[in-house]
């Protein structure tokens, strides 16, 4: 089951997604990458079901867009998450999407946040957040260890931690991880975390 | 490279045994086709007709990644509506050799192999153990041939010939068409057992 998590440190906020695509008790790929560059300073961690998935954070990321070209500048991460959930919300009791979002950005006047959007258009402002069975885990041991001023290295240690604990007790545990940071220097990939490696390294 | 079995089934009762499970979109894209033959042969046509659209309005070639998102876009806008569609899209584009997955959930997977289809983790079996990503085109047709055999092999509903085709920069040519019963007997002769040999012997004297 597809895990996703994040955090709010000192300035920055952390997601972390697993990289597998499965289809029933197929893994046709184990280094899909899940979290998206909304834009400069957001991204954008999603989890559910294929086709969704991409389409819905696609039509939000273009969408985005849109607003930063039609008006000179961009959204903040609040708004771009309250017009996600705007849009999970008038499509659910039609078509609804299954995704589950963490949405993370960093503002200049705000800072650093992290939005929990489910699938039925939840949202919540949180500093620390996950979806999935790996949720199990991880919650507890953010909860546990978690303070507000963390470092990267901090952070990047209880991430770590979640992501070991997931592998060792999760049954059906994806092998592999990506870590995305934003920050005021911007959204960008932090590390892979891989314990099956393709024989082609290249991601895509 | 890319191969496929060409057995359709209706339930238990084998409806064909040489159904074209290769599309060819154009000269130099290939589809696969797994789930309903109709809706991918359908979806496969009229996939190619909005390619060679594109190719007419911007004067050059739809990418692979192109192809197969205007497919995933399709089928996405026909999600729960009981569309049965597996897919890879491979070809050969400005950037190199191009593969996609795309299913009829609006899923759309880059990669450097798939195996989609009822023998699909029979195949895989094979595939993996296989695979280098430095293999010559010989080494790779006959993985490939061997990969659809051995799910011919377990799967009931896998079967007739085995066809191999490769796709290059030129375009996609036909490697080869083997029957699968046959390519058992090729892989594993049946040797003469001891008593049928002394018998012969018996006879003959």
């Amino acid at each position: 089951m597809e895990c996703v998590f994040g955090l709010v440190g000192n300035g920055f906020a952390i997601v972390a997604a697993d990289t597998s695509a499965v289809h029933s008790i197929l893994l046709h790929k184990n280094n899909e990458d899940k979290i998206m560059v909304l834009d400069s300073h957001k991204l954008v961690a999603a989890s559910g079901e294929p086709g969704d998935r991409v389409q819905f954070t696609e039509y939000v990321q273009k969408n985005v867009s849109l607003y930063k070209f039609r008006n000179g500048i961009p959204l903040t991460t609040a708004a771009a998450a309250n017009f996600t959930r705007g849009e999970l919300a008038t499509a659910l009791r039609k078509n609804p999407y299954s995704v589950n979002i963490l949405m993370a950005g960093y503002d200049n006047e705000s800072g650093a946040s992290l939005y929990y959007i489910d699938y039925i258009a939840t949202l919540h402002k949180v500093d620390k957040g996950a979806f999935g069975y790996g949720s199990y885990f991880s919650l507890s041991t953010m909860d546990r260890h978690y303070r507000s001023d963390m470092s990267v290295e901090e952070a990047i240690e209880l991430v770590d931690k979640c992501i070991l604990e997931i592998r060792s007790r999760l049954v059906v545990a994806p092998p592999n991880f990506v870590i995305k940071i934003v920050d005021k220097d911007g959204a960008r990939d932090y590390a892979w975390r891989q314990s099956v490696k393709d024989v082609t390294t290249a991601a895509v | 490279m890319v191969a496929a079995d060409s057995r359709a089934s209706m339930g238990g009762y084998i409806s064909s045994q040489s159904v074209k499970k290769i599309i060819e979109i154009n000269p130099y894209m290939l589809g696969t086709m797994a789930g309903g033959a109709a809706d991918c042969q359908f979806w496969h046509r009229n996939l190619g007709i909005k390619c060679r659209l594109h190719a007419l309005a911007n004067k050059r070639r739809i990418s692979v990644s192109g192809a197969s998102k205007l497919l995933a876009n399709m089928l996405y806008s026909y999600r729960g509506m009981g569309l049965s569609v597996g897919t890879m899209i491979a070809g050969w584009d400005e950037t190199g050799p191009g593969l996609y997955y795309v299913d009829n959930e609006g899923g759309r997977l880059k990669g450097d192999r798939f195996s989609v289809g009822s023998g699909s983790p029979y195949a895989y079996g094979v595939l993996d153990s296989g695979y280098k990503y430095d293999m010559s085109v010989e080494e790779t047709s006959e993985l490939a041939r061997r990969s659809i055999y051995h799910a011919t092999f377990r799967d009931g509903a896998s079967g007739g010939v085995a066809s191999v085709y490769h796709v290059g920069p030129e375009g996609w040519t036909k490697l080869s068409g083997d029957d699968v019963e046959e390519l058992h007997y090729h892989y594993y002769p049946v040797a003469p057992a001891i008593a049928e040999q002394v018998m012969e012997e018996a006879t003959a004297e």
